[in-house]
């Protein structure tokens, strides 16, 4: 058994989660952590999991992928020991008309402060695009991060938001 | 004497002796929506008129239960709300309009789901003090009121004041995966 990244991406339709998490189960592959969404109508979907050769589910896969709608790419991959967090956790948020780079822009400036994004999500919905980036900091670097923000967003003609993500333990 | 509590209780949109005229509500990324609005004169008879337009465009508005001056296009701090009849509101004030106002006391914060008419596709979930005391000034009469809200109303004051000061509740939402598409159009 190794761990498995595997994609699924295509046109959407009732079903596709369980006929892959079908198939993995099917094989005997333990299906970790995952994600899916509809990416503007596209079905998209990520996980990792542990199970055989990469070829193996791959074949498996294929009479999902049979008629072109939808592509599944399976990759093995190393183990991540260190999932945890490094820095202090952060909220950017982007909002303003839609125009090339900003999130380009927006995480170069994030990863120059010795930022992470770790989760990301953007929509654009009419003219409005949003932005709403997960980032992890070093210590102290908030204030730096700010003001650059501040300083992309004039260039972008946008509007960012960094606050510190609150956490609540119960 | 009156007592700044009861002319709240005692305020009606009527009492601003003009019916109020619908306006077209902006939609982000409109820049006015980003800028923080002006402090008024409560007693200017254009502010006056704005209140009175920001009801009537709130009535006229299905699901409207609070607008502000930046969404009818005026960087100004004004704004109305009306939480009436909502399943999600505890203590109502009835319909009113403030002007300047500020939040002086917050607690108890809540997640919760929010939209708005200036974003009109998106909803996002944002953590909103559910006890609150506000504080601003009557449109009209200018005497200054400072009361207690809580629950529903509190969060309808907090995205209007966010408003006046230039925020969405886009920016202020909860993270990445706290955004979502709206599907439904009351």
């Amino acid at each position: 058994m190794q761990e498995l990244a595997i994609t699924v991406i295509g046109h959407d339709r009732p079903g596709i989660v369980a006929d892959v998490a079908g198939v993995l189960a099917g094989l005997g592959a333990n299906l970790t952590d995952s994600t899916m969404t509809r990416l503007r109508g596209h079905f998209a979907m990520t996980l990792v999991c542990n199970g055989p050769q990469p070829a193996a589910v791959e074949a498996a896969l294929t009479p999902l992928t049979a008629d072109g709608k939808l592509l599944a790419t399976v990759r093995a991959v190393e183990p991540d020991a260190g999932g945890a967090p490094r820095g202090e956790p952060y909220l950017v948020s982007v909002h303003g008309a839609d125009r090339l780079g900003i999130v380009a822009a927006v995480t170069r400036v994030v990863e120059a402060e010795g930022g992470n994004v770790t989760d990301l999500t953007t929509r654009l919905t009419g003219p409005l695009y949003l932005l709403i980036a997960e980032v992890d900091l070093p210590p102290a670097a908030a204030d730096r991060l700010a003001d650059r923000l501040r300083e992309v967003a004039k260039t972008l003609d946008v509007e960012v938001t960094l606050r510190r993500a609150e956490s609540d333990l119960l | 004497m009156t007592t700044p509590i009861d002319a709240l209780a005692g305020w009606t949109p009527e009492s601003l002796g003009e019916p109020g005229t619908v306006r077209a509500v902006v939609a982000a990324p409109d820049p006015v929506l980003s800028r923080a609005g002006s402090d008024v004169d409560p007693c200017d008879p254009e502010v006056i008129r704005l209140a009175a337009d920001l009801i009537a465009t709130m009535r006229v508005s299905p699901g409207c239960v609070g607008l502000a001056a930046p969404q009818v296009g005026v960087s100004a701090q004004v704004f109305c709300v009306d939480v009436t009849g909502h399943p999600k509101a505890v203590t109502v004030h009835g319909a009113f309009a403030l002007c300047n106002a500020t939040v002086v006391e917050a607690s108890r914060w809540r997640p919760g789901r929010e939209g708005c008419m200036s974003v009109p596709d998106l909803t996002g979930d944002v953590k909103r003090a559910s006890r609150l005391v506000v504080e601003g000034q009557l449109p009209g009469s200018g005497v200054t009121v400072k009361f207690p809200a809580d629950g529903f109303e509190a969060r309808a004051l907090q995205h209007e004041i966010d408003h006046c000061a230039g925020l969405l509740f886009l920016d202020r939402v909860a993270g990445a995966h706290a955004i979502y598409q709206r599907r439904t159009y009351l």
